[in-house]
């Protein structure tokens, strides 16, 4: 993008903030965020990325899936976490999420529309930008 | 097709051991029964940190948090929450015990134990991606800055939330770059502090990893309202993704505009450039933090003349931590009035701390200050691992003192923490319990501080090393009780003398510990004794013939070797081969090696 004047810039906030609240980009309507700081990855968090990826791909999910990296959330004991965000569910964070749970999280929560045992944590705290 | 209900058991330690088993077991043979099945999904989940309240039962999405839940109540919270689509009110968390209000999931005390300024994106938007940022009111600071603002009323706002250095010291903000600001010359600095150096602390690489926009947005902020049009950020280069990163946001905030010449046509330029350091630990001093960038050896300076009037080339420079510049849009954005509306008298806004050591749920958190010690720990940390006892926590790293059980209920600010011997720091945290020896980890630091000391002032070149040898020595049960003086003694003269804060802290963890464990450290000079079995040269390993059955499991182990017998006999270990380094006592599966 070329540079902005200060007109393109709240106009581009304004069109980006409708994207994240709707939580529908390119089409996607199925988010799925691995936490991907330092700390993260040093627990496996870039393995974890590809193996949902291969996994969504085995199902056929491409087209609907979004597959993104955020920074910590700061769950240090229970890395790597991921959120997942599906439509008509409540969005959810999951803790202690090795590559080897990815078939689970898709089969089971992607496909299935069910919520995996024994990995579920809650976000640290309130959005300040929410209120 | 989606459950219309999601029931969440806390699955942690604590709430297993008070039925959350029973709990989850009852709620599904009730949905059954009830012929509800379809409709809602039973989830075993981690440790939601309220173990006190639990067992702890949360029922989404309507968001219903149900404490102190018995098997017994399967059967309501399924007949009203699932059937009928109602909360079962005397389960719901209540903020008094004596309250009738009910208060929902966002508003309970515990969940505000968090509040999160400084990282409110991290972890939510994607920290490669500058439009996830922008969303998220990302340059809206700067837009007030650059278009509705003078530097005076920037300085005004910074000021009035009353926000301070979050690298240590807390210096006031406002005051140091309305300082810069009246500086006589043209060409000033901004330079952004990310030597992030202490043991245990990662709060600046983790917010500049997961929000690296909001430390440029901040430092342009800066150089408007001081004068400046060049911005440094010295980071340490063992840190490769946060670096890797910033270079991703200093390249899309330049093509767009929000960087460079002429930001957003408002005819303020301002240019970000990073310079890496190779991690030396003085080099988070600001003075010798400048002399590295300036490509000299990384030593520091006397102050005064103080950076804001005789800074990076002698220019006038302003140079803020990281966590600091990641508050500055926020002050602008939502005002001064709200962010000194969070906090203590003195200390406003919230404190990132890397919560590590011996604690169950280690993070990254942020607390509105003046959270106690003990809300930190037991609540947001969810208590000592493995149920052992609290013994202290270390606070400030190397410049730090502990800080022990009768005091975790002091309200956290820049202030109690010193009065208490330690200091805020820069935000590590090290929770340390029983089996942690005071004299062990007063060793630790200054052996650090050995390391790190730049060795241009006499009394933390020559203090760092005597003091380490005597506290070596004590830890191998050479000391005598003379030693604790001339400790103290060494101790306060490099707090005097020393040319940095590097040498003028460096005696903390030592003279902290000496003041709240004086009986340790005697009872490895006098007793040759060390409780926790960590120095070495006092511990002794034995094998009790009563249990041991000959196994041989020690003997296979034993790395030196020195364990001896045969097959089925009782095995002996030759004290004066072993090394200590306790595989025996790890291997033995009957409890026959004894440490002591």
């Amino acid at each position: 993008m070329a540079k902005m004047t200060l007109d393109e810039l709240r106009a581009l906030r304004e069109a980006k903030r409708k994207d994240l609240e709707k939580r529908d980009v390119e089409g996607k309507d199925i988010q799925i965020i691995v936490g991907m700081g330092t700390c993260g990855i040093a627990a496996g968090a870039k393995q974890t990325f590809d193996a949902i990826v291969d996994q969504v791909q085995k199902k056929g999910l491409e087209g609907q899936v979004l597959i993104r990296q955020t920074g910590c959330m700061g769950l240090c004991y229970v890395e790597p976490t991921v959120e997942v965000l599906v439509p008509g569910m409540p969005p959810v964070i999951y803790g202690k999420m090795t590559a080897d749970t990815a078939e689970e999280l898709v089969e089971k929560h992607l496909v299935g529309h069910q919520l995996l045992d024994n990995h579920i944590l809650d976000r640290p705290a309130a959005d300040i930008l929410k209120n | 097709m989606a459950y219309k209900n999601y029931i969440l058991v806390c699955g942690g330690t604590g709430c297993e051991s008070s039925k959350s088993e029973d709990i989850y077991r009852d709620l599904i043979k009730e949905a059954e029964l009830q012929g509800v099945k379809n409709e809602v999904q039973v989830v075993k989940t981690g440790c939601f940190g309220f173990c006190e309240r639990g067992p702890i039962v949360k029922v989404l999405p309507s968001e219903s948090f149900y404490v102190g839940v018995t098997p017994q109540d399967a059967k309501e919270i399924i007949a009203e929450q699932v059937v009928k689509g109602r909360e079962v009110k005397r389960l719901l968390y209540k903020k008094d015990q004596n309250a009738t209000n009910t208060v929902r999931v966002q508003d309970i005390d515990f969940y505000q134990k968090q509040f999160r300024v400084v990282l409110r994106n991290c972890g939510v938007i994607n920290p490669e991606n500058i439009e996830e940022y922008i969303a998220r009111d990302g340059y809206k600071a700067l837009e007030k800055a650059l278009f509705e603002m003078t530097p005076e009323q920037i300085i005004a706002e910074v000021k009035a939330s009353g926000l301070r250095g979050r690298g240590g010291a807390g210096f006031p903000t406002g005051v140091k770059w309305e300082s810069a600001r009246g500086a006589p010359g043209d060409v000033k600095y901004i330079v952004c502090n990310a030597d992030e150096g202490d043991p245990g602390a990662y709060m600046d690489r983790s917010t500049i990893e997961g929000d690296p926009h909001s430390i440029l947005e901040a430092m342009i902020i800066a150089g408007k309202a001081v004068g400046a049009h060049q911005g440094y950020i010295y980071i340490r280069a063992e840190y490769p993704l946060a670096i890797e990163r910033l270079n991703v946001a200093i390249a899309q905030a330049r093509e767009m505009g929000l960087m460079g010449k002429d930001i957003l046509g408002s005819g303020f330029d301002f240019d970000v450039e990073l310079r890496l350091g190779a991690g030396a630990f003085v080099c988070g001093e600001e003075t010798a933090l400048l002399r590295s960038i300036e490509g000299n050896r990384g030593m520091p300076t006397p102050k005064p003349p103080f950076p804001a009037f005789k800074g990076l080339w002698d220019k006038p420079t302003v140079i803020n931590n990281v966590e600091t510049l990641a508050n500055v849009p926020v002050v602008l954005t939502r005002g001064a009035q709200w962010f000194s509306s969070i906090g203590t008298e003195k200390s406003k806004g919230t404190k990132v701390f890397a919560l590590t050591g011996k604690i169950n749920n280690s993070g990254l958190i942020e607390v509105p200050m003046g959270t106690t010690l003990r809300e930190i720990i037991f609540d947001i940390g969810g208590g000592i691992k493995g149920g052992k006892k609290f013994k202290g926590v270390q606070t400030g790293g190397p410049s730090g003192g502990i800080i022990v059980e009768k005091d975790l209920d002091t309200p956290i600010s820049y202030e109690s923490l010193v009065a208490l011997g330690s200091m805020m720091g820069s935000g590590g945290m090290i929770v340390m319990d029983e089996d942690d020896c005071m004299v062990d980890v007063s060793k630790f630091y200054m052996g650090f501080c050995v390391d790190e000391s730049c060795g241009k002032c006499a009394p933390c070149r020559i203090g760092t090393s005597q003091m380490y040898s005597i506290l070596d020595k004590i830890s191998k049960g050479n000391g005598v009780e003379s030693d604790l003086d001339d400790l103290e003694r060494i101790g306060k003269a490099m707090t005097k003398a020393s040319l940095c804060a590097l040498g003028g802290s460096a005696a903390n963890p030592t003279m902290a510990t000496i003041k709240h464990f004086r009986e340790e450290y005697l009872e490895h000079i006098r007793n040759h004794k060390c409780r926790a079995g960590k120095c070495k040269d006092l511990v002794v390993y034995e094998i009790n013939p009563e249990k041991c059955i000959g196994c041989g499991l020690c003997a296979r182990k034993c790395p030196v070797p020195c364990i001896a017998g045969e097959k089925k006999q009782p095995h002996v270990i030759d004290k004066a081969r072993c090394i200590k380094c306790g595989e025996c006592f790890k291997a033995c599966k009957f409890g026959a090696v004894i440490k002591r």
